[in-house]
Parts: C-alpha cells; structure tokens; sequence
C-alpha cells in the first residue's frame, strides 16, 4: 500500500542535483516567469539548512545583499531548479546556522572544508 | 458515462506540477471496477450498473453473495456499489465490463465519499467547536458545554441540542475535489487536498453534482 506513494516519490525525485551540506555556499539557477516569459534568477548564497526528507526536501540559502540579509527556501525537487553550483564547501559544527543571522560579515565567514577532510571520509567509509 | 467508481485511499503526498507549484495530493487506487448487475426501466424503475472491486479469496465471501457474482461470471469481488449513468446511457454497458480510472481526466472536479476515522467518545468542543470555559480563574468548568436550556418553560431540553456523543465513523463526502493527476497505467487518481478515512480506507470518487468549476479547491 504505503509503496505505491514511495513509487511515486522516488520517480519526481531529481537525481541530476550535486550533493550539498549545510555550510556549502552554493549558487541556485532558479527559473521565474514574468508573464509568459521565463528567464533564469541566480541566487547566490550560503545553506544555512536542509529540512525534510524524500520528495518533500528544501534547504534555506542565505545572503547580505546591500547589508541586508535575504533568505530563500528552495524545494530540493523542484524542477524549476535549472542547476546548483558548489562554490564552496564549508567546515560547520552544525545542521542548522540559522546562528548566522546574527553575526555580522565578517564573523559570519565560514572556514573552508578541504579535500584533505574528504580523504579522511572516504578512507573511514572504505574500510 | 459513467459518474464514477470505487477505490481505496493510499496516502498522501506532494506532487510537482510543470509550473513548479508544489500540490498536497491524495493518491486513490481507483478501479478496475467490474460491472456486475445493471438495473433497467422495466424491472428496477431506474437506470443504474453494479459496479464490483477488488478481488478476494472465494471462502471470505458469503455464498448468496458468491452466486450473485457467479451470475455475471466474475471472480470473487470484495465491494459492491450502484452507479448511475446518465440517461439512455445503460446500453454502453454490459455485465464483466472493465470500469478504469480513465473516466476521470487531469482538472475534473469530482466528489469523494469515504467512512471518516472514529474519534470515540467525544466531547462538545471537539465534536462541535464549542469555546469551552476559561481555563483559570477559579472556574471548575472547562470543557463542558454549559448551559443546554432554559427554565421553568419549558422544563426540558429541546430536541436536537449539540452534546457530547459519538464522533466520526460515519460516511463523509467532499465536493468539488480536483483531480490533479490520473495514472491509468496504475490506476491511480490524485486529488487535490485530503479525502475522508484513514490510508487503504475504500472511497467511492463521483464526478462532481455541482457545477462549480471555478470555486472548487
């Protein structure tokens, strides 16, 4: 019974995304329509949260644009998402930074997390 | 045509639609139905098929209830439901006919009956929306319905008054569903917002008797 809905969640799903975490700045390719025209929007910013799981999935970017901070939640499946790009992947100690929106600029910069941490991933999930 | 069919709630989930907006859908396993009787002018004084769905193991029915589908020729069914068809339209029919989800369509506004989930015993304010008493202040009463009539006259309370009692179980039916998605490979329908009943409850999905095609949800 309960499979039916698995099914069709697992089929809306999109599997052409990049894998992100909370931390990553990423930039998101939306497509918005004005009308009858459609063109892309690029928003560009750090995740700050991923919610939800299966076809529900959203995650929260966040930027300072002209020192004010904006927020957009996406839908993870949404095909409205042209494509993500990984700018940077982030060291967090977090799921949620919504602690971000306190801190100003340059307190809220987050440290870079590198290929040498990813080895050490890959080698503990080897072994 | 036919007005509709039987089937089961599955669940619910959400659905993209190719604009990107995002629908809370019910998903129905609607159908195949079997056309098991069909009631005529002459004998019935109305124009209606039996529809059948479900099959079952022959030794959960009853056998009265097995010679009556024996009778159309088809295998054991677990739900009978009469259907209507619309005038002059009882010729399009025959016993062991297939009645499929594609008698709906993307956008159709339908009804979907369904037995709602039982709550028991319930009190007036669930079963009803009474605002109840203050919870503080010194009252002693807080959930209960206060007063339920008046004096000397009439000396009684009216028939009728809301109070506590049985809550759900009963048949509920919502009007003016959109249908968002029909799947006839799977037989499946997904309407638009919630259906009566718990998950794998049966549902009866009719077109709709209103001709409200702007205001439905």
């Amino acid at each position: 019974m309960m499979n039916i809905i698995e099914e069709l969640e697992q089929s809306a799903m999109r599997t052409d995304l990049p894998e992100f975490r909370p931390g990553d700045a990423v930039s998101v390719h939306y497509k918005i329509k004005e009308g009858d025209r459609e063109r892309i929007q690029v928003f560009e910013g750090v995740v700050i949260a991923k919610k939800g799981g299966g076809v529900r999935e959203t995650f929260i970017v966040r930027k300072v644009s002209y020192g004010v901070g904006v927020e957009r939640i996406f839908p993870v499946h949404t095909p409205l998402i042209q494509m993500i790009e990984v700018k940077k992947q982030g060291k967090v100690r977090r799921a949620k930074l919504y602690y971000l929106r306190g801190l100003s600029k340059k307190a809220s910069r987050i440290k870079e997390r590198t290929v040498f941490d990813k080895k050490i991933k890959e080698n503990n999930q080897s072994e | 045509m036919i007005e509709g069919l039987i089937g089961r709630k599955i669940g619910m989930t959400e659905l993209f639609l190719d604009d990107g907006t995002v629908v809370v859908a019910t998903v129905i396993k609607a159908g195949p139905c079997f056309v098991v009787q069909k009631r005529n002018m002459e004998r019935d004084g109305y124009e209606a098929v039996q529809l059948g769905f479900e099959e079952i193991k022959s030794q959960r029915l009853t056998k009265p209830f097995l010679g009556h589908l024996k009778k159309a020729g088809i295998r054991p069914l677990r739900f009978l439901r009469e259907f209507r068809v619309g005038k002059g339209n009882i010729d399009d029919y025959k016993t062991g006919d297939l009645v499929k989800a594609d008698i709906f369509k993307d956008g159709d506004i339908v009804d979907v009956s369904g037995t709602s989930k039982g709550k028991g015993f319930a009190g007036v304010m669930k079963r009803h929306g009474f605002a109840g008493q203050p919870d503080s202040h010194g009252g002693m009463s807080h959930r209960k319905p206060g007063s339920i009539g008046q004096h000397s006259y009439p000396a009684r309370v009216w028939k009728g008054i809301r109070m506590p009692g049985h809550m759900g179980a009963e048949r509920v039916t919502m009007q003016g569903v959109r249908v968002v998605k029909v799947d006839n490979e799977k037989d499946l329908v997904m309407v638009k917002g919630s259906v009566p009943g718990p998950d794998g409850g049966m549902v009866i999905i009719k077109h709709t008797t209103k001709g409200r095609l702007e205001s439905a949800v």
